[in-house]
């Protein structure tokens, strides 16, 4: 900086340079992410430490290398790609479903003031409810098929989606509104280019927090009854006190949450470019 | 001569006083005047109420074709309330209000559509044959060519303005409202904005209507100068001097120390 400074100082037309700054805050970002790999590498350590001198029994938990090769064995069974494909589908069919709900409740509630005194009481109502409390009528509902799980994991997304697209509608910018009117938008159009588009980065937000929920109702649903899917190959496990093949479920599970995490935060990135850039500079 | 485009007439007449029944169709008929060639907006017996107090109180206000009229008052006086019965967002407005061509605003703060692209901000709502060209023309008249592309958040300011008022101007209004656009620009800038304003003005023709707490401001750009006070129009002045206009022409300076005392500033200087 103070070269730079200095040839400018004697004459010369140097510009400060932003790029060497903008390198050098790059360059700390590896290091920094190697440094941060030591703490939990310690801890399977010990933890493979512990195992091996037998501080640890197996049937509490099962050392790390027992992990991996029993991961390894259950790819190789075929038994993990099926449980997982199980679990996925009732997952996406149960997302799409409470994604449909709950995006278009928000929708008619949001947009009309008859719509709200319809569609939020009951919502709000609904939404006290603990719906893992509801597995028993589940059941009782829909038996003990594919069915109740779905539903469970519908129920569970819908509101997140709800709460936040209703909240994003409502706090969409009136002074926007107002230069569409003196724009001469008609009703469709404002709700197209101002209203939902608005109401985007909450609804995002709502996603977010709705894919949680849905990998954690899923993971209720399926410890209650399955024969098929990751829990049920978890609670078969717990049978046979098989505590490997419990971690490997649980891994397989904040594996696939942090892939749909990382999925919307793609998508987030593409939709809110506009804000995006802003936030860069 | 006079094609009556039907513009944003609202004549809405809300009884308020309860138990009164307010003959309401006399109040729109007679408020309702008729355009002349000339004149691009005309309002009657404007009378804006929130709760009890009373902001507008029958104004009454032509402006004439091409004409760049500065309406000054006093902060609360109700000119933004004026601006926005003018623009038809106010809906709970009493009296006659007609506009003869379409009507554009530039607000104090740009509000350009921040999730979409300058360019697109200027056709939005766009009816005219080739909108992208006509945004592209004004974009480079106000000389944000190369900006068309940008997101509107990474505008600097001036910039945005500038987008906003090509977003205006772009849809060749008959009538252009301006509530105070230069008001949080610095003063570098609001002197080429001004300039940008004029020239603006000059090459379309529309009938201005600036809002401004800016005496000159005012007194550099308007035709006409009008003070708001108590609901109506107090005071008026034409400018008469020739663009451009600099701070010290005699006249200019005449008219300052009149206005100020209009607007209730105490001139400086011993008394």
């Amino acid at each position: 900086m103070s070269v730079v400074q200095l040839q400018g100082e004697l004459g010369g037309a140097v510009r400060a340079d932003p790029r060497p700054r903008l390198r050098s805050a790059t360059a700390r970002g590896p290091r920094r992410g190697w440094h941060r790999w030591i703490s939990p590498l310690v801890v399977v350590l010990l933890w493979q430490l512990a195992s091996v001198l037998g501080l640890l029994p197996a049937r509490l938990l099962a050392a790390p290398s027992q992990i991996a090769a029993t991961a390894l064995d259950l790819v190789r069974s075929g038994t993990l790609p099926t449980a997982i494909a199980v679990s996925l589908e009732r997952v996406l069919l149960g997302f799409a479903a409470g994604a449909v709900a709950g995006v278009g409740l928000a929708l008619v509630a949001g947009l009309s003031r008859t719509g709200e005194n319809a569609v939020d009481p009951i919502m709000q109502m609904l939404r006290a409810l603990p719906f893992f409390g509801l597995i028993p009528l589940f059941i009782l509902w829909f038996g003990i098929g594919e069915t109740p799980k779905v539903l469970l994991v519908a129920l569970a997304v819908s509101f997140p989606l709800y709460l936040n697209t209703f909240a994003g509608i409502r706090g969409v910018d009136g002074k926007l509104a107002e230069v569409a009117r003196t724009l001469r938008l008609g009703r469709t159009a404002l709700v197209r280019h101002i209203v939902l588009p608005g109401a985007l980065p909450q609804t995002l937000v709502g996603l977010r927090q709705s894919l949680g929920v849905a990998w954690l109702a899923l993971i209720v649903a399926e410890q209650v009854n399955a024969d098929a899917g990751l829990g049920y190959m978890i609670n078969d496990a717990r049978e046979f006190l098989r505590t490997d093949v419990i971690v490997v479920g649980l891994l397989v599970y904040s594996a696939l949450g942090l892939l749909t995490d990382a999925l919307v935060r793609l998508l987030e990135r593409r939709a809110l470019v506009w804000r995006r850039e802003f936030l860069a500079r | 001569m006079a094609a009556r485009v039907p513009g944003p007439v609202s004549a809405t007449v809300s009884a308020q006083a309860p138990g009164a029944v307010r003959p309401a169709a006399t109040v729109a008929a007679t408020a309702v005047a008729t355009a002349v060639a000339t004149v691009v907006a005309t309002v009657r017996g404007l009378t804006r109420r929130f709760g009890d107090r009373t902001v507008l109180d029958g104004l009454d206000l032509t402006i004439g074709r091409g004409e760049f009229v500065a309406l000054l008052g006093r902060s609360g006086s109700g000119k933004s309330t004026l601006l926005r019965a003018l623009a038809g967002l106010d809906e709970e407005v009493e009296g006659g209000l007609e506009v003869d061509g379409s009507v554009a605003v530039a607000f104090q703060e740009p509000r350009l559509v921040p999730w979409k692209r300058v360019r697109d901000n200027l056709t939005l709502g766009l009816t005219a044959p080739d909108p992208a060209g006509r945004a592209e023309a004004a974009l480079a008249e106000v000389g944000l060519a190369d900006r068309a592309r940008a997101w509107p958040l990474t505008l600097s300011g001036g910039e945005a303005q500038r987008a906003s008022l090509a977003r205006a101007l772009v849809r060749e209004p008959g009538l252009l409202l301006l509530d105070e656009p230069f008001s949080a620009l610095d003063a570098l800038t609001r002197i080429t904005v001004h300039r940008l304003v004029l020239d603006l003005w000059a090459a379309h023709g529309p009938a201005v209507l600036l809002v401004t707490h800016d005496v000159d401001e005012a007194l550099l750009l308007a035709d006409r100068i009008l003070v708001l006070d108590g609901g109506r129009l107090a005071h008026e002045w034409t400018v008469a001097a020739p663009r451009p206009r600099h701070r010290d022409h005699p006249d200019l300076l005449t008219l300052r120390a009149a206005l100020l005392s209009a607007l209730g500033v105490t001139p400086e200087g011993p008394a």
